[in-house]
């Protein structure tokens, strides 16, 4: 995807379309599953993943508060997840520098959303179904339908990070 | 003897849930405006705006502040002349699990540390005092992980000097970096022992925000704030909204110091019966 790599850290977008949640347990399933040759539950290529755990939605809500988990815990599973054609991901705070190196490498992009602000955020979807790994509850991976979801570029696709821009 | 039933205790405790994860504490609102207005760059100036916003849509929707509804922690601080009838471990415990399901908040407890499995929604951790009179006090902390998990816990000999243990506090906020949502709400317990230095630094969180604090809690807020963390990470003025500093005395040969942080999300919610 070219827009991705015309992206600059601390820029500012909208994004509609489809997101993945995924975090620690999907993640782990998601590396193991890759080690051994299996067919993953979702298609990897061009996904967005999002590190994000919602809770229960109300009846007649399309989803519960939604916001980003820590990022760093998905560390040691990500370069894996990016050779497989995963373009982009969401979540808060910083990154491994192996992440920002697998970043680069595969023209990849890490962006940040509202973090602590879950049910602003939940403003943003559209929908939301069960996409995999159901027995993990709010850590199974869901498909987010979502329209102009707020994204500050976290790690651009040269490996430029907008953490230490901030340090002033 | 003042007879209260684990049955009122249950349903209290169930409406707490609903109530710490809704709405944002009182103190936490007024000081994330003290620090809106205190931050001179739009950029910051607007996250701070969203958290204020996501706080206004929580109350009015009944969603969750935060998707992360938190390990719960209760505290009980039971008067002697109380007489709790019935299961009070149970009536906590049911009371959690009945809050969280009927206030569709995240089911984010594992029964067992090493073998995970699927989450439900309690046990709860419980600390209980006894203290004197006829009340009983209990606070609801739903501890979110991606704060806690940034916690602290360091011995250090009894010559040490106070400019080494601000060292260790500022450098666990520096540890936690933009990781754990900042702004950040300091709790840190010195003294007692390993276990008791870590309670006082989670109770401190439940002290009230002071927007104009003193003393040795001022300078590390100050010192904190010169890390330039700022909200979401993205820099600027306000790293911290508080440092809140527990004391207790401790033993002739140590000198222990926990840091417990606190994303902006700090929830707790407060019954006396």
């Amino acid at each position: 995807m070219k827009k991705i790599e015309r992206l600059k850290a601390g820029e500012e977008i909208k994004f509609s379309g489809i997101l993945y949640t995924a975090r620690d347990q999907a993640h782990k399933r998601l590396v193991e599953a890759l080690k051994n040759g299996k067919k993953l539950p979702i298609n990897l290529k061009e996904a967005f993943i999002y590190y994000c755990g919602p809770t229960k939605s109300r009846p007649g809500k399309a989803i519960g508060s939604c916001g980003p988990t820590t990022s760093a815990r998905m560390d040691k599973f990500t370069p894996e997840l990016l050779k497989h054609g995963l373009s982009a991901m969401i979540g808060k705070g910083a990154r491994s520098q192996e992440v920002v190196k697998a970043i680069k490498r595969c023209r990849g992009v890490y962006f940040l959303t509202l973090a602590g602000c879950g049910a602003l955020l939940s403003k943003y979807i559209r929908r939301i179904s069960l996409a995999a790994y159901k027995d993990l509850g709010p850590e199974a991976i869901y498909r987010l339908e979502v329209k102009d979801f707020p994204l500050i570029v976290g790690v651009d696709s040269r490996g430029r990070s907008v953490y230490k821009k901030s340090k002033n | 003897m003042k007879k209260i039933t684990s049955e009122k205790i249950r349903k209290v405790i169930s409406s707490l849930c609903a109530q710490a994860n809704f709405s944002l504490r009182r103190d936490l609102l007024a000081a994330l405006k003290a620090a809106r207005a205190k931050e001179p760059n739009k950029r910051n100036k607007r996250m701070i705006g969203a958290i204020i916003e996501n706080a206004a849509v929580a109350k009015k929707d009944k969603l969750a502040i935060c998707q992360d509804t938190g390990l719960p922690i209760v505290f009980l601080e039971v008067g002697q002349g109380v007489q709790i009838t019935g299961d009070l471990n149970a009536a906590v415990n049911k009371g959690v699990e009945e809050g969280y399901r009927k206030a569709y908040l995240r089911n984010s407890v594992i029964r067992d540390p090493l073998l995970r499995g699927s989450p439900g929604y309690q046990p709860a951790v419980m600390h209980i005092d006894m203290v004197r009179g006829s009340r009983l006090k209990i606070t609801l902390l739903p501890k979110g992980f991606g704060c806690e998990n940034k916690s602290a816990l360091k011995m250090f000999r009894p010559t040490a000097g106070v400019d080494e243990i601000k060292e260790f506090i500022i450098e666990t906020v520096k540890n936690a970096g933009p990781d754990a949502c900042p702004p950040y709400i300091v709790g840190v317990g010195i003294g007692g022992s390993a276990d008791y230095a870590s309670l006082l630094a989670k109770k401190a969180l439940l002290r009230r925000i002071k927007i104009s604090p003193k003393g040795l809690e001022r300078e590390l807020l100050h010192k904190i704030n010169k890390l330039h963390i700022g909200t979401m990470g993205l820099g600027g003025r306000v790293t911290a909204l508080g440092v809140h500093i527990e004391t207790h005395p401790t033993h002739i040969a140590g000198l222990p110091v926990a840091v417990n942080i606190s994303c902006h999300a700090l929830r707790s919610a407060t019954a006396v019966l």
